[in-house]
């Protein structure tokens, strides 16, 4: 054998090796708050994994603006699994690539979401302006700070709690629609994204109440600045369910179904309730739920199904260029 | 064709044209087959939409104005530096470039702090009844912030080549300071100038990221294209995301076309 032989072969041998060695990984793909939860949650399940089957796995993880991310798997970013904030991202992901079946969502229990959350009210220290429920927001002087539904994907639940709310208080759509009409003309500015609008709030002091997921109030609260904040909780709000899938093409190429499977399920387990009610956001296991009932007020909840007709639905009326929101802001 | 001094004319030529194409014509041919893709009615719906008219006026508008700002000032600064020695000269020479550096939201976050209500200017400001923060100025404010440097470091160059000679030969043929200036200065400084301006201009037109934080993005008000595309890819609205892309392409040709119009101009008519 030549030379050139010799490194052809030493090559491919190294390259072989390579794919034996390498752990394998699987790589989740979620939105912005979700972030120290799941930081918790993969160190969790590499060791359930390693305990359960020998093998060492990584997984990757990689957080954003919700609809970024999902964009981004579109684009192709070759994610196992995705765990958004809507299902209206992972509809799209469905329709747009099919790298996953339109029936996605039955394939878990609970909607596909492990955990759920709603919107509250975060308002200043003693609560200077009393809001107590929806309708104070309405008050002549009261401030509230949302982001724009058009660019956040949170923004679009804290819409639909005010219009849920609205609705069954007032009875009827067009009331529901001059309520959230009203509530629109108290934003004195619409941040492009949730974290944008927390920043308003809590750093530059505008505004008298932020309009935030739950476990983001409870993370600002008790981490960032106790004392200066408190949770003030409507009488109805919305059950907002983060879903989660395995987006099966791209498990399927990188030969990691049985990884990106698990992971899902292991969510569901005590270990993963244990987890998502630890980072503040609602178990749907009724055992944790109770665990947790302390953290978490109870409240009337409404979900998008039952109010909307689902997301596609919401987001057709509501977001969408000509929706109820542009009407809002149309000048007369 | 005459033989050239320095050989690889042909090469050189592929190359460029090869490299441009790859770099620019391409991505912009892709947006545009995107944007035509919506068909003639559509198309036109999309980018004759009130909501949109609004935000091209508030992006080219705020834009042009932080760019003339800049060309006033930043020519300003770009004098102060070349002609005049003084203690931290260098130091404020490094802090020009700074708004190229930085990441434009940390730009942003910052100038919304300093004229946010409660901020360092914005406090006095408002009590003086100004608002600046969440209003077309902030938007301003935030596109003249990131302009600067284009201006400054045109300028600055040119203005370190001319000979001061011709100035004192001016001085001595009886032109007085003012007349020294339009007439000898102001010609050589201006094509720099100007291609300092549209620059500033081009990439004003564009910005994104430091202009969000500090307009507030309400509807029909202070809302500037770019986020208006973002809004449509939030819908996965791909087509007409492209097709807002191509009237701010167009607008941007159109008007630095004109300007470098000028600049021609003003180049021969100072040599004739």
């Amino acid at each position: 054998m030549n030379w050139k032989t010799w490194l052809a072969a030493a090559t491919l041998g190294l390259a072989l090796g390579q794919t034996a060695l390498a752990d394998r990984e699987i790589l989740n793909v979620s939105y912005d708050p979700t972030r120290e939860l799941y930081e918790a949650f993969n160190k969790k399940f590499t060791e359930h994994w390693k305990q359960e089957t020998g093998e060492t796995i990584t997984v990757r993880q990689s957080h954003g603006g919700a609809g970024k991310q999902t964009r981004a798997i579109i684009d192709g970013l070759e994610a196992d699994v995705a765990t958004l904030a809507l299902a209206y991202d992972i509809d799209a992901i469905s329709e747009k690539t099919g790298i996953i079946p339109g029936d996605w969502q039955t394939r878990l229990p609970h909607n596909s979401a492990p955990y759920t959350s709603t919107i509250v009210f975060l308002v200043r220290e003693g609560n200077p302006k009393n809001l107590k429920d929806w309708d104070d927001l309405l008050k002549p002087g009261v401030e509230v700070i949302t982001p724009n539904p058009k660019t956040s994907g949170g923004a679009r639940w804290n819409y639909l709690a005010a219009w849920a709310y609205a609705e069954k208080k007032y009875g009827s759509e067009e009331k529901a629609r001059q309520f959230v009409g009203k509530l629109y003309k108290q934003v004195p500015v619409l941040d492009s994204g949730a974290r944008g609008a927390t920043t308003t709030f809590v750093k530059r002091g505008i505004g008298d109440v932020l309009l935030a997921w739950e476990n983001e109030a409870l993370l600002s609260i008790n981490k960032l600045g106790r004392g200066d904040f408190e949770i003030v909780v409507p009488s109805i709000s919305i059950l907002a369910e983060p879903p989660v899938t395995v987006l099966d093409k791209n498990a399927e190429k990188h030969g990691t179904t049985d990884i990106a499977k698990a992971y899902l399920d292991y969510l569901y387990s005590p270990v993963g309730q244990e987890l998502a009610g630890k980072n503040y956001y609602r178990p749907v296991d009724p055992e944790y739920a109770s665990k947790y009932a302390g953290t978490f007020p109870e409240v009337n909840l409404v979900t998008v199904n039952e109010a909307f007709g689902g997301w596609q639905n919401a987001q057709r009326t509501h977001f969408n260029d000509g929706g109820v929101f542009d009407q809002i802001y149309k000048p007369e | 064709m005459a033989k050239r001094v320095i050989p690889g004319f042909g090469l050189s030529l592929g190359f460029a044209t090869f490299y441009t194409s790859l770099i620019v014509f391409i991505p912009l041919a892709a947006l545009f087959a995107k944007g035509l893709s919506l068909g003639g009615a559509d198309l036109w719906r999309v980018v004759s939409d009130p909501q949109a008219l609004a935000s091209y006026k508030l992006s080219f508008g705020a834009a042009l104005a932080g760019a003339l700002i800049n060309l006033l000032f930043g020519g300003l600064v770009a004098w102060v530096l070349v002609r005049y020695a003084f203690p931290g000269k260098r130091i404020v020479d490094a802090l020009v470039d700074l708004p190229f550096a930085l990441p434009t939201a940390v730009a942003g976050i910052a100038l919304t702090e300093l004229y946010g209500r409660n901020g360092w200017f914005g406090a006095p400001l408002g009590e003086l009844g100004l608002k600046v923060a969440y209003t077309p100025i902030g938007v301003t404010v935030a596109l003249t912030f990131i302009g600067l440097p284009f201006v400054v470091r045109t300028v600055q160059p040119v203005l370190a080549g001319l000979d001061r000679e011709l100035e004192e030969a001016a001085a001595s043929l009886g032109a007085d300071r003012w007349q020294t200036f339009r007439r000898v200065l102001f010609p050589a400084l201006l094509p720099a100038a100007l291609t300092g301006f549209a620059l500033a201009f081009a990439r004003a037109v564009g910005e994104y990221g430091s202009v969000v934080f500090i307009s507030g993005n309400m509807p029909f008000r202070t809302e500037i294209t770019p986020l208006l595309i973002y809004s449509k890819l939030e819908q996965y609205d791909y087509a007409a995301a492209s097709a807002l892309g191509m009237v701010m392409l167009l607008f941007s040709f159109v008007l630095l076309l004109l300007i470098n119009g000028l600049q021609f101009w003003t180049v021969k008519r100072a040599g004739g």
